[in-house]
């Protein structure tokens, strides 16, 4: 019998649930920065985590492009699907509602989806590791090489986007039309190109997201909903249009699935995150890191 | 043809025979425009009597059959098709059953229980067929059997589920091998191998659950002890928690029962923990794709699985009874679509070729198809070796499967 005792396997549902958790949350931003601008939750934000993995897959294995110079063009043709979105399909509406929107976004979601069927087919696809399949050991957990890229480009897109939205004049233009669009527009601030640039935005970080999870968890062109629905509830729970409170929600998400499969039942892992989002709900309807005062001037 | 040939040959030598006329003063125009006239009649009279010298033949046999061809669960209904459409060429092309070409009318359910019935309906009453094979899924075939043991009709089925032909009814058969084969072929091997302590990791989908079911039941009887019974969602990214878990009993086995991504992260996973050199790892039968070990990028080896002999018709011993029916339908189905074969494509095979031997034994009697059916012995398809009965209408044993290890990237066989 091997030695594996508690502490080892805490360690190891720590590692998951941090890994896990991390995807989620980069999903939960792509929502929020969509959010603030236009004040609409894009149900197509799984659709770009999926294909910034395939196209990552294809660019890689059947172009052969170096790993890093791929990973650059995945974001920019990703992005470019996002521009096109907004674009096509969202900017010729714009004098509509807000559920308008949103169920377009539903539509775009199936209708991405089905072209990625037809571009890749229905199998799944593998992206070798960005640095190689050998575990590390910490604490008795295995650590794969993959889950620090994973935790790493979660931490550096957190800086980045913070200083972005704190230190840019871009960024703090896009914060001023998500706290109030009119009044942004009064200052000059050009409220439409903001809002097309938080699409590219969240195109670029969930094509981010799909290129880092793929040498975990393959990727195939109907994995998108399940990625979104998870990034919603992270979204959800640490405060709709809250940057920070997505990522505290969603490793805190990852962490309660982790654990409750591990310590609890696997059966129930999803009831159990699922079930911790409603209880937030009920006591904070803002969410965690969410106040109640601004949600109180938005649509929803 | 004979009447075909004769005409066309008439017609052939009465406008030759104007166009050299040289003693009726035509222009050359006018000649021009009469020989285009009678290539004209020439070519109408060829596609008119095409079609009436087929006719000749005798009537042909209706065989029905639905599949899901498109929607979630195509990936069964598609191979499916594809193989009967196969067969029905195939036949054709060698003279068809007893001089009789077969007809097959294929129709798609998309994995809906209504629609399938109403497809089944419409074959019955519409088309008069006289036997029906699929559907592809377990959910569906329940659906349709009411209508089937009314309609009183031979009926085959592509799908996998035990409930289909057991209690027997009277006019069901199936192809598949279930999951209770698949689950012996494992709790078998393990026993072979002083293996008896097991965990068991299974995907929350209508394929996992149904497999967990057959696997709880099955372990006591065949002396397995369950440590542990983890479960996953079929589009999870990671079961490392479920795994680290196994990981702190004292299981010798772990048994993942799922289709799709997950059955490749699962032992991604398994790999990467470490744990491959503590447990052993069973796959479900739906494991039998190559594309699965290049997924897994060197995490597949070692992995067992209990598979059908179709995906690893290549590496069988060449006295194997199944072998070069198998291996024949393999490589036409490869060659023909360009694809790599699947157990799924095999059933409806097998199907094909129960109901056409059916068909040239007795003849298009339904009520003698049908007995023909339930006795039918020794026949190697590609599902196994059947051996039907009144008592089992599905004839298949856990010798159905064929327990394959994956070593250096391929399928290898295994004691």
């Amino acid at each position: 019998m091997e030695n594996y005792g508690l502490i080892n396997q805490l360690a190891q549902y720590l590692i998951t649930g941090i890994t896990v958790g991390s995807i989620y949350a980069i999903v939960g931003i792509g929502f929020n920065i969509i959010y603030n601008a236009t004040e609409i939750i894009n149900f197509a934000q799984g659709e770009f985590v999926m294909l910034g993995g395939l196209v990552m897959v294809t660019l890689v294995h059947t172009v052969h492009l170096p790993m890093p110079l791929a990973f650059l063009i995945t974001i920019a043709i990703v992005t470019l699907v996002g521009l096109l979105m907004e674009r096509l399909a969202i900017f010729p509406l714009k004098e509509t509602s807000v559920m308008r929107l949103v169920i377009m976004t539903i539509a775009l979601s199936i209708l991405i989806k089905g072209l990625a069927m037809f571009v890749w087919g229905k199998n799944s696809f593998a992206l070798k590791p960005f640095s190689g399949d050998t575990p590390l050991s910490l604490l008795g957990a295995s650590i794969v090489p993959q889950t620090l890229w994973i935790i790493g480009i979660t931490v550096l897109l957190v800086v980045l986007l913070s200083l972005f939205f704190g230190r840019t004049i871009i960024g703090k233009a896009m914060s001023a039309c998500a706290d109030n669009l009119e009044a942004a527009s009064l200052v000059g601030i050009n409220a439409q190109r903001m809002v097309m640039l938080s699409f590219m935005l969240s195109a670029g970080l969930g094509a981010v997201a799909g290129m880092i999870i793929t040498p975990m968890a393959l990727m195939e062109y109907d994995r998108g909903a399940m990625l979104a629905l998870k990034g919603f509830g992270a979204c959800i729970l640490g405060g709709l249009g809250n940057f920070y409170g997505a990522v505290v929600a969603g490793i805190l998400l990852g962490l309660i699935e982790s654990y409750g499969a591990g310590l609890i039942s696997s059966g129930y892992k999803d009831a159990l995150a699922l079930g911790a989002l409603l209880l937030v709900l009920f006591i904070k309807p803002s969410g965690l890191l969410g106040s109640a005062e601004a949600s109180k001037l938005k649509k929803f | 043809m004979g009447t075909g040939y004769n005409k066309t040959h008439n017609i052939l030598v009465l406008a030759d025979h104007l166009s050299h006329t040289k003693t009726i003063q035509f222009n050359e125009d006018m000649l021009m425009k009469k020989s285009i006239l009678f290539v004209c009649v020439i070519l109408l009279a060829l596609i008119l009597i095409t079609p009436a010298s087929i006719c000749k033949a005798a009537e042909p046999y209706k065989i029905g059959a639905v599949f899901s061809v498109t929607g979630r669960t195509s990936f069964l209904g598609e191979p499916e098709r594809n193989s009967a459409k196969m067969f029905e060429e195939q036949i054709n092309a060698a003279g068809g059953i007893n001089g009789h070409p077969i007809e097959l009318i294929v129709y798609d359910t998309e994995g809906d229980a209504t629609k399938a019935k109403n497809r089944i309906e419409r074959l019955i009453r519409k088309d008069k067929v006289i036997a029906i094979i699929g559907p592809s899924l377990s959910g569906t075939t329940m659906a349709v059997i009411p209508v089937i043991e009314k309609a009183e009709i031979p009926f085959v089925s592509c799908a996998a589920s035990i409930k289909i032909v057991q209690p027997v009814k009277k006019w069901v058969f199936k192809t598949p091998q279930t999951d209770t084969q698949a689950v012996e072929a494992i709790y078998l091997h393990m026993k072979k191998h002083g293996l008896t302590r097991t965990a068991l990791l299974t995907a929350n989908t209508g394929f996992g659950s149904s497999g967990r079911v057959q696997l709880k039941k099955l372990a006591p009887k065949m002396g397995i002890n369950i440590v542990a019974d983890e479960v996953f969602g079929p589009k999870d990214t990671s079961m490392t928690a479920q795994l680290t878990k196994i990981r702190g009993t004292d299981a010798q086995v772990i048994i993942g029962w799922t289709v799709g991504p997950t059955q490749v992260i699962m032992i991604k996973n398994w790999k990467q923990l470490g744990m491959d050199k503590k447990f052993r790892f069973y796959e479900s039968h739906g494991f039998g794709s190559k594309r699965n070990i290049e997924l897994a990028g060197g995490a597949a080896e070692g992995v067992y699985a209990p598979l059908g002999r179709v995906v690893v018709a290549d590496i069988l011993p060449a006295d194997h009874p199944q072998r070069n029916f198998v291996l024949k339908y393999k490589n036409d189905y490869e060659k023909k679509f360009k694809a790599e074969v699947s157990t799924f494509g095999g059933h409806a095979w097998d199907a094909m070729a129960m109901v056409t031997m059916a068909l040239k034994a007795v003849g298009p009697d339904k009520a003698k198809i049908r007995d023909y059916l339930e006795n039918i012995k020794g026949f190697a398809g590609t599902g196994g070796v059947f051996n039907m009965s009144p008592q089992d209408h599905c004839g298949l044993d856990s010798g159905a499967f064929e327990m394959i290890v994956v070593k250096d990237g391929k399928w290898a066989l295994t004691d």
